[in-house]
């Protein structure tokens, strides 16, 4: 428990996770209003469509949580005053997944409401309880996001590094191995984001799947198996942390 | 009391600590001598747990640092000023580690005032000099109350005031029984400061004693002692300075 305060002192404490929950929720949102406002495009958004890019953020955030601590040597100072080294890491993932997970939530929200304030008179609600799946969905997808960033961050300690390869994944490697033909549909199924997107839009008209074979489980399916590889991650990270030097 | 024993820690090539036993007893103030590159700092670092020795094991209080109870309120360390985030303020910083330490929240006030830093506590620690974050790692050091501490180079950047409270400060702090630590480049704070020593070199126990019986029957001064000691293992050796137009 005082390594959980401690987390939450330190995360609360410095401005930058303010920062980056509001860019995370603008970003959902933003694009909401903005497509809404130009009826002309023939686009009604139901205000779950951009949740990725405040999952972008979100991942960054939770990643630098912990490159932050490497790079200032407070990993330390915290090793010392917690020295079960899983205690004091699994204190900062439940601390940086809780507040991604409030952040998810309310960007899930603020884009769903943005839809429904702008577009008061289409009917948002004949799409079934697929949205509110992805809205509230939401605060799951990037508190679970926020568990594998610090994974990352936890095994590689340097900013550039977890950044590169997180951001790189989600935008480059993941479309890329999804694009490929065979391969794609034989692997690009089972990748991470690809499962927490097909949790948050399965149902939906768009975007829909693109992999011919469908994706090998259900939406919820797909949330445990994203969870899993989250848990999975961490536990090596855990792993590697308890064996190497401060 | 510190007890290290058969202390043995390699990165990759370099052996940095080879074999090393000394003992640390309460009371007193320990000077921790050597060359750069002795070892100093790592053995610090695996006394505290945070780096992991290939062999032998060092204790505090008979534990490893790993089996404390409670950790800060056993042992306070100051091993690298940089040690705090730049944008957080002396204050919040003291505060999430006496939080983490499961420390009373009033120990953070009490220890800022120890070190004469409540003026600035709610400045970042960015604006710090280094003789002020030398203070605010002691600050951290000293925030459990503990009986065993340890402090890396504690004295670099203070102004000459703050080098004469931190000796005052240790002194008494072995009067009380406690087990201090300390190592240091500045022989002549050293000679004032501590008064048993051990010197290591290329990461081996050189001497163990006090000051007067490492000095020999002459009272030679501690850096003649030291460079006594330390002649045959020194890492990095100056050459003579020649000049360009000599060549």
């Amino acid at each position: 428990m005082n390594a959980i305060a401690a987390e939450r002192s330190k995360l609360l404490s410095s401005r930058s996770i303010w920062w980056c929950a509001g860019l995370s929720v603008l970003l959902v949102a933003g694009p909401v209003g903005l497509i809404a406002a130009v009826p002309e495009s023939g686009w009604q958004p139901d205000g779950t469509e951009f949740l990725t890019l405040g999952q972008l953020v979100v991942l960054a955030l939770a990643a630098l949580t912990v490159t932050g601590e490497y790079r200032h040597g407070t990993i330390r100072v915290t090793f010392l005053a917690v020295p079960n080294r899983t205690t004091a890491l699994l204190a900062k993932t439940v601390v940086v997944a809780l507040a991604s997970g409030v952040v998810g939530l309310i960007a899930g929200l603020a884009g769903r409401g943005t839809a429904w304030l702008m577009q008061p008179d289409t009917g948002l609600a004949e799409l079934g309880s697929g949205p509110w799946r992805a809205v509230a969905g939401s605060a799951a997808v990037f508190a679970l996001s926020a568990v594998l960033a610090v994974a990352v961050a936890i095994l590689l300690r340097s900013t550039a590094g977890s950044l590169s390869l997180l951001l790189g994944w989600v935008l480059v490697i993941e479309p890329v191995v999804a694009s490929l033909p065979r391969v794609g549909d034989d692997t690009g199924r089972w990748l991470p984001f690809a499962n927490a997107d097909h949790f948050l839009y399965a149902g939906l008209p768009e975007p829909g799947s693109i992999f011919d074979a469908g994706m090998p489980f259900g939406p919820w399916g797909a949330l445990v198996y994203f969870a899993g590889i989250a848990a999975a991650l961490l536990m090596a990270a855990l792993w590697v942390a308890n064996r190497r030097d401060a | 009391m510190i007890e290290v024993r058969a202390l043995r820690k390699r990165y990759r090539s370099t052996l940095a600590v080879d074999d090393l036993t000394f003992t640390v007893r309460p009371g007193a103030v320990t000077g921790f001598l050597g060359p750069n590159g002795a070892g100093k700092s790592t053995t610090m670092r695996m006394i505290l747990g945070l780096d992991r020795p290939c062999a032998g094991e060092a204790l505090i209080a008979g534990r490893r640092y790993a089996q404390l109870e409670h950790p800060l309120r056993a042992v306070g360390a100051l091993l690298d000023v940089g040690w705090v985030h730049p944008r957080q303020s002396a204050r919040a910083h003291l505060r999430w580690l006496a939080r983490a330490g499961g420390l009373p929240a009033g120990r953070v006030a009490d220890v800022l005032g120890t070190v004469g830093l409540t003026a600035v506590a709610d400045q970042p620690a960015r604006t710090f000099s280094l003789g002020m974050r030398q203070r605010l790692g002691i600050a951290a050091a000293l925030l459990g109350d503990p009986a065993v501490l340890l402090f890396d180079e504690p004295v670099n950047g203070l102004d000459p005031e703050g080098v004469r409270w931190f000796r005052t400060l240790v002194q008494s702090m072995a009067a009380e029984g406690r087990t201090v630590l300390v190592s240091s480049h500045l022989l002549a704070e050293m000679a004032l400061t501590a008064t048993e020593l051990v010197v290591i070199g290329r990461g081996r126990l050189v001497a163990q004693g006090s000051l007067t019986e490492l000095a020999g029957p002459q009272g030679a001064s501690l850096e003649e002692t030291y460079l006594r000691l330390t002649g045959q293992s020194v890492e990095y050796v100056s050459g003579e300075y020649v000049s360009g137009e000599a060549a």
